[in-house]
């Protein structure tokens, strides 16, 4: 019902128009990284911080969308997306504070008295084994997790909680300086990656293009996924599991393939979200950030691909502006958002713009 | 040493207040730091009657030197004259006193008080002089056993006494001194009795065997208080999340609404306290100490009326639709707690415990229970068979549990479903409210309150089955002694996430909690 939300988007506004939009859109989160290789007093300049919140909005539409195919699709609402994010941060933090910190330990562990380093940091210094990491920390994470969930028809509310549960767990062992990954203040402090100086513009301007790009692939992966069978069944096992049980299909197995695929889809958006703001730290890992990617699926309209990409933008634009002009009432804000989202626009801004234009 | 010079040291003991009673206080008082303390361990070990209003005035720090260095004691801003009638020269001067002097201080007067009339005063100073006596106190304990009436007194003297013989020159005197340390459970007799074990320190092995198993006695009762301490630290974190769950048992539980908002339903009983209590500052200072039985109903009335404001314009829309529900509810919390923050400030508020509800009573050494986590306990149990009352034996109770089985039945018998949810959701409401009173008693009180419980809360619920209250009292209880026990092993932290795991384990063996409703419900 809900999968062809986008394709009926495309039909009624008609196919041109979507894509030229499309295009649009992608020439400039392409031109963006070109214009800050410009000298900083040209007319055309983009500012570092431009570029670095843009950036930071493009891991976070990322994540929108790995949502999306999980609570879109499959009909389970993960409130504990914002610990993959963070494992795949952590994953490149790990390679970056290594990088920063050269042959000795990273700081923190100094500080700890610690002579040296925990197994699980074996082979950081790596940036294949770093990438490594960044896929199977959320990715094996997610596959247990999904395995036991998924095997006793965890579903609805229940999913939901036990996953908050797990992101809550997940801060309270990084909290923990024992823990092995600085505590509270996370990682910071990067200096280099791969060998180059992390504050240049062209390392900005490569950086922003790896997140568009990837931002591309996953939306590519996306429609393929969504038009193919497989895609149908996750929908009907979101409308019907149990009709879906009785025509034959197994739904775990279906289920855990999503449910890892987004998991990791999440990880990667925070290994490029770490090296572009510069820190991680645990509460990045806190229900409340979670639940937050919630409501951007919802506000753009979940069940379509581009409507997660158009709330992640929308809410954290707003959230740009308003922590600048009234940081008191972002909250309020925020809440009415959650609220005037579940109660009027079920279906999001790309229902709405769906029944404008038929 | 022999009774003989003991005798005689005792003797010159007596000796010395009658040698320097000339004036305690200017001798104090003019002496040097090192000489008052000097003179501190002397009054110590001879205690005399009279010194005891000077002690008192030291340890509250009232004593004060003019410039002749006569001693003056502060009374309600006026000076007198500890020894005649002297009027002070100038203006006195507090006394400085550093820390080991106050130690002193407090030892010197937990020897004077062996001398009081109250067997409750003399057996405080004899438990302080167990941690505190010096080896020149030694005449002084042992004069004391031997003529101490009171029972107890005498048998927490003898303790004192055998603290300070555990280096006496006669192995018979330390043994039967190490005979009577494995009698007590105190945490310092095992340091004390440990070192004896080594025989660079005892070299009579009789002594060594017996400090063995003396200190085995020990380490048992040690035990038994540590694990008494942890089941009732378990029962007492049970009936907190009981007090958080239960609410949420109805809301959830019985009308399948997923409440997110629940935690700021505490925060607001908490904040409702707070509230009660300024006006009880304000308008009757003579019973503040009832404030938190006055907070109870408001903190009731102020939760279930916004309960039943938010039913009725939001989540009444959203019947049917869980995941909604719950990001709307979400919603509403990131409102209430921002408000709350506008209103009250960010920082915590500061809710006092009445005097009925602070301190607590010393079961064993090494274990105290706390008033007011006593009396939580009590309440939460309380409002469980309030709760059950209401549901089981009224007509709104039964009007909620005909919505909760067959919704459309219940419309077609006449049940008004939608005022009843709006009741059942005030009445969830309103028991967090008397939750978040429990709460205030007992930890911070500010706008995060709320985030700290909600996910524990949701845990209970989900643990002990939906629209069962005997299962979230089971799997309040069970999660919070679980917790405690495990906490001194592995640590909080791990502690959490070793009983989340534990819980998904669980669900994969009974996916409907621990107790379900018996039914052919599917979806």
């Amino acid at each position: 019902m809900s999968l062809p939300i986008s394709i009926t988007v495309a039909q009624k506004a008609g196919p041109k128009l979507t894509a030229t939009a499309l295009g649009v859109v992608l020439t400039v989160l392409v031109a963006l990284p070109l214009l800050h290789l410009l000298p900083a007093d040209s007319a055309m300049y983009v500012s570092a911080y431009t570029l670095t919140l843009i950036g930071k909005i493009l891991c976070y539409c990322i994540v929108a969308l790995a949502l999306d195919l999980v609570w879109g699709y499959a009909g389970l609402l993960s409130l504990g997306h914002g610990l993959f994010f963070a494992l795949g941060g952590y994953a490149m933090g790990m390679y970056l504070i290594r990088q920063s910190a050269g042959d000795g330990l990273p700081a923190f562990m100094s500080f700890l008295a610690w002579t040296e380093l925990p197994w699980y940091w074996y082979g950081t210094s790596s940036f294949l084994w770093a990438m490594c990491l960044v896929v199977l920390a959320p990715g094996l994470l997610a596959l247990v997790f999904g395995f036991f969930a998924f095997r006793s028809r965890i579903k609805g509310v229940y999913f939901s909680i036990m996953t908050q549960a797990l992101t809550f767990a997940g801060m309270l062992l990084f909290f923990r300086n024992e823990t092995g990954f600085g505590g509270n203040n996370g990682f910071t402090g990067f200096t280099r990656i791969l060998g180059f100086d992390i504050t240049a513009a062209g390392t900005r301007a490569v950086l922003f293009l790896a997140t568009v790009a990837l931002l591309v692939g996953s939306l590519y992966l996306g429609f393929k996924l969504a038009r193919s069978k497989f895609g149908r069944v996750l929908t009907a096992l979101r409308d019907a599991e149990n009709r879906l049980m009785f025509c034959g299909y197994d739904p775990r197995g279906y289920k855990l393939f999503i449910w890892v695929l987004s998991a990791v889809l999440c990880g990667l958006a925070g290994a490029l979200y770490v090296p572009q703001v510069g820190i991680i730290n645990p509460s990045e890992m806190s229900p409340t950030n979670s639940i937050e990617a919630a409501v951007w699926v919802a506000l753009g309209g979940r069940g379509s691909l581009i409507g997660p990409l158009l709330g992640a933008g929308l809410v954290n634009g707003m959230k740009s502006w308003f922590t600048v002009a009234f940081p008191e009432y972002w909250l309020f804000a925020l809440g009415f958002l959650f609220i005037v989202v579940t109660l009027f626009l079920p279906k999001g801004v790309i229902g709405l713009l769906r029944r404008k234009s038929s | 040493m022999p009774t003989a010079v003991c005798r005689f040291f005792l003797f010159l003991i007596l000796l010395l207040p009658l040698a320097s009673h000339a004036g305690d206080a200017a001798d104090f008082a003019a002496a040097s730091p090192a000489k008052q303390a000097k003179l501190l361990e002397s009054w110590a070990a001879a205690p005399d009657a009279a010194r005891l209003p000077l002690l008192e005035a030291l340890q509250q720090g009232r004593v004060a030197a003019d410039s002749d260095k006569t001693p003056f004691i502060e009374n309600a801003g006026r000076y007198q004259a500890v020894e005649g009638a002297a009027e002070p020269v100038g203006s006195p001067r507090k006394l400085r006193l550093n820390n080991r002097l106050r130690g002193l201080i407090a030892s010197a007067m937990a020897s004077h008080q062996l001398l009081a009339d109250d067997p409750a005063v003399r057996l405080a100073a004899a438990r302080h002089l167990q941690k505190s006596a010096k080896p020149a106190q030694l005449g002084l304990l042992d004069a004391r056993v031997a003529s101490e009436e009171n029972q107890q007194v005498r048998d927490a003297l003898s303790l004192a006494l055998a603290n300070l013989q555990l280096v006496d020159s006669n192995p018979a005197v330390r043994l039967a001194a190490v005979r009577l340390l494995g009698e007590t459970g105190d945490p310092l007799a095992r340091t004390r009795l440990e070192t004896l074990l080594d025989p660079a320190v005892e070299n009579d092995a009789g002594v060594r065997t017996a400090a063995e198993t003396s200190l085995a006695q020990v380490k048992r009762k040690l035990l038994i208080g540590e694990l008494l301490g942890q089941a009732f630290s378990g029962l007492s974190l049970g009936s907190i999340l009981l007090l958080a769950a239960l609410g949420l048992a109805i809301t959830f539980g019985l009308l399948g609404v997923i409440n997110m908002a629940h935690g700021e339903m505490l925060m607001l009983g908490a904040y409702s306290t707070y509230m009660v209590q300024i006006a009880f500052q304000k308008l009757a200072p003579d019973y503040l100490a009832l404030y938190p039985l006055a907070a109870l109903p408001v903190a009731f009335f102020v939760t279930a009326g916004v309960g039943m404001a938010l039913e009725r314009t939001v989540i009444r829309h959203l019947y049917g639709r869980p995941l909604e529900t719950l990001l709307a509810t979400w919603g509403i919390s990131l409102i209430l707690i921002q408000l709350v923050r506008v209103l009250f400030g960010a920082q915590n508020v500061e809710v006092a415990n009445p005097y009925w509800l602070s301190g607590g009573i010393q079961v064993l050494p090494n274990l105290v229970l706390p008033y007011n986590r006593i009396v939580i306990i009590g309440f939460a149990l309380f409002v469980v068979v309030l709760t059950w009352l209401l549901l089981n034996k009224t007509r709104l109770g039964l009007n909620v549990r005909a919505v909760t089985q067959n919704r459309n039945m219940a419309a077609c018998c006449g049940v008004p479903t939608g005022r009843v949810d709006m009741l059942a959701f005030g009445l969830g409401s309103g028991i967090a409210g008397l939750g978040g009173v429990a709460l205030s008693q007992i930890g911070n009180v500010g706008p995060d309150l709320g985030q700290s419980y909600i996910i524990d809360s949701f845990l209970v619920v989900v643990l002990g089955g939906v629209g069962q209250l005997a299962g979230s009292v089971l799997a309040a209880f069970g999660l919070g002694i679980a917790n405690k026990i495990l906490e001194p092993q592995i640590g909080a932290v791990l502690g959490k996430i070793l009983i989340l795991a534990l819980i998904i384990l669980f669900i994969q063996k009974r996916p409907q909690g621990l107790f379900a409703l018996k039914g052919r419900v599917i979806d």
